[in-house]
């Protein structure tokens, strides 16, 4: 698992992920959450990362700025545009937040801070990375909560959070993100908390920045609804590693590695299941690994595991559609 | 925040006619009889008569009460049974001392508990947050009269630091005042700043694990405007009620202080009165001190809407 996932690429990746392991101390020693993880991502791409929740995907995706906790150690490479960031110093990584890489999360409720207004909020990074003044802010400020689709911007800039909805918090979450213009928007589950009606707005919006800016996109996700909807490129991950990946329409048809078709098998879609009325589950949990087991983390819930799979860690195949399995599904599946 | 604020100003107005009544039938249910006091000892019965028709006693006490309440409502708060001065004036001169005392009290203990409070929250584990606990626990356990006698024998009398004793006003000297001041204002301030500094600890350490904190890092902002403006503005909430709640304590721990470091201010005039049963002297003095209270716990009410905009829409809705 050491190489770039996408080779296809025609421009230069503008993030680069290589071999990224995160571990955390706690009480009980050592957990690894992330295992030697690579991908990259492309100038406009959408990447979606997915996997259940525990997988290490939220964790891969706040280690990319170095926003884990002191607890957790780092080690590994991501690069922007060349310039590598992990063991970058603190104040190299704040003039590269918000500005180069600017993150959305998952609960826009609780991710604004309820004392200051929204328009104060995202002129804020304007105001930290580029040095406008209040007024210029202000004015820049109301052009992005246009761009995200809020209705009454002038009005608007001037409420505080508990004055806006869900959905209209997460607009003001994305404006505050892409203020600076961003090269990589990392959006962490940011339609998991929403209603599903708003939740086809807030990718709408998504899609059109991407279209608009040219924003690339590392969207962390389990909805594979959200996937099909936005995603370029899929890496799906289990218990910390990438066990798959592929462009997005090819992963749907053809799921090589037993987890992703598991995963296909357990969502629910339209015109799918029309005789059985039940959706296919995985048995078992993820497994929380105080180490790295040198064998597929998969196995134990894996229904086509052989002898090989507990004994020797599989590595992602070259090409462009990359699994790490010995045993994969070759067959178009019925899921 | 209209209606809002004449709900407030309701609500102050019945408090105080309940503690006008408390403290009028408080008073007057104390053992002592003021004409006594008064009369010393040459007690014959035609001079504790007069006394008491002097100053109304022997009216009943609803006719007392209806003379105090109207002529209080008129500014009059009566004349000292002891001296014959008249008790605004009295109180127009101690007020001032213990309003300074108590305003440089809650500023001492603000700055130092919210500064402690603050960096034992962010230096979490660390020596500088076992030091700030140990002081915070120190300041919460020690009480002021021994406190204040043992600054008074180190700093004042041994190093010669500080006055002892005694006020200046702060029109006639602004120096010398502050002078005067500062070491009874620690003193007093010291329980209230580490009550502030552990609330400000605990609550910081809420915000900083918060989602909107993780949103302004992720913002690049440099760490003095994540803690000190987004994590701290909403500490300050928590704080604020606190300081409100502790005012009471503050007030009766002015009486000590002032007790102690011989200040002319209302604790002065409240224990002497006491002791002389001065009727009008204690009447006023708890009106006043009720009003005072009333008026800063609406301030601190106030001060919320101002620190968190929640409270603002909810009170104008």
């Amino acid at each position: 698992m050491t190489a770039g996932i996408t080779p296809g690429i025609s421009t230069a990746p503008v993030l680069q992920v290589n071999d990224l392991s995160v571990t955390f101390r706690t009480e009980d020693g050592p957990v690894s959450a992330v295992d030697r993880v690579s991908f990259e991502v492309g100038d406009g791409e959408v990447l979606a990362v997915v996997g259940e929740s525990g997988c290490g995907k939220s964790v891969t995706a706040m280690s990319l700025a170095g926003l884990l906790p002191r607890t957790a150690t780092v080690d590994g490479s991501v690069r922007l545009d060349g310039v590598e960031l992990i063991g970058a110093d603190k104040r190299t990584l704040r003039t590269i937040r918000g500005r180069e890489v600017a993150y959305i999360f998952q609960e826009p409720m609780t991710s604004l801070n309820p004392v200051f207004t929204v328009g104060h909020q995202i002129g804020e990074v304007l105001r930290t990375h580029i040095g406008l003044n209040r007024q210029a802010a202000r004015d820049r400020s109301i052009e992005l909560l246009k761009l995200v689709g809020i209705p009454s911007a002038e009005r608007r800039i001037s409420d505080y959070p508990h004055q806006l909805s869900g959905g209209m918090r997460q607009r003001v979450m994305i404006a505050m993100a892409v203020a600076c213009d961003p090269k990589v928007l990392i959006a962490d589950e940011p339609t998991t908390a929403l209603d599903v009606t708003i939740q086809a707005g807030i990718l709408d919006v998504l899609r059109e920045l991407r279209e608009r800016l040219g924003t690339s996109i590392v969207l962390i996700t389990h909805d594979l609804g959200v996937v099909a909807d936005l995603a370029d490129r899929v890496a799906v991950m289990y218990a910390g590693r990438v066990v798959e990946t592929a462009e997005v329409h090819e992963l749907f048809a053809h799921p090589q590695h037993p987890y992703t078709a598991g995963l296909l098998g357990a969502s629910p879609a339209a015109g799918r299941h029309a005789e059985s009325h039940r959706l296919n589950e995985i048995p078992g949990l993820v497994p929380v690994l105080t180490q790295q087991p040198d064998a597929c983390t998969f196995a134990d819930r894996c229904p086509r595991a052989i002898d090989t799979c507990t004994a020797t860690e599989p590595d992602l195949t070259p090409g462009h559609h990359r699994v790490a399995c010995w045993n994969p599904v070759r067959e178009p599946v019925e899921v | 925040m209209r209606r809002y604020l004449f709900h407030r100003l309701w609500q102050s107005a019945v408090t105080l006619v309940l503690a006008t009544i408390v403290v009028f039938a408080g008073v007057r249910a104390l053992p002592g009889d003021p004409a006594l006091a008064l009369a010393g000892e040459d007690r014959d019965p035609e001079s504790l008569r007069a006394i008491r028709q002097q100053y109304g006693l022997d009216q009943s006490w609803l006719v007392q009460f209806w003379q105090f309440v109207s002529h209080a409502a008129r500014g009059d708060l009566g004349q000292s049974i002891r001296t014959g001065a008249p008790v605004r004036g009295m109180i127009g001169s101690a007020l001032p001392v213990t309003i300074e005392l108590s305003v440089l009290a809650i500023l001492i203990a603000s700055v130092i508990g919210v500064g402690a409070g603050v960096v034992a929250a962010v230096r979490r584990g660390r020596p500088s947050e076992w030091a700030a606990n140990a002081l915070a626990l120190l300041g919460l356990s020690v009480p002021h009269f021994w406190l204040g006698l043992m600054a008074i024998l180190y700093l004042s009398v041994a190093l010669g630091l500080f006055p002892a004793s005694g006020f200046v006003p702060f029109f006639s000297d602004p120096a010398a005042n502050l002078h005067h001041l500062v070491l009874p204002a620690l003193i007093l301030g010291t329980g209230l700043a580490a009550v502030i500094m552990r609330q400000t600890r605990s609550s910081m350490l809420d915000a900083l694990s918060a989602d909107y904190i993780r949103t302004a890092e992720a913002k690049g902002l440099p760490p003095k405007s994540v803690i000190g403006k987004h994590a701290l503005r909403n500490s300050l909430i928590v704080v604020v009620t606190i300081v409100g709640l502790q005012l009471g304590a503050l007030i009766s721990g002015a009486v000590v202080t002032e007790r102690i470091f011989a200040l002319p201010g209302f604790g002065k005039l409240t224990v002497d009165a006491v002791f002389q049963r001065d009727y009008p002297v204690i009447q006023a003095v708890v009106l006043v001190t009720a009003t005072a209270y009333i008026v800063i716990n609406l301030l601190v009410d106030l001060l919320y809407s101002v620190i968190d905009p929640r409270i603002r829409v909810r009170g104008d809705a």
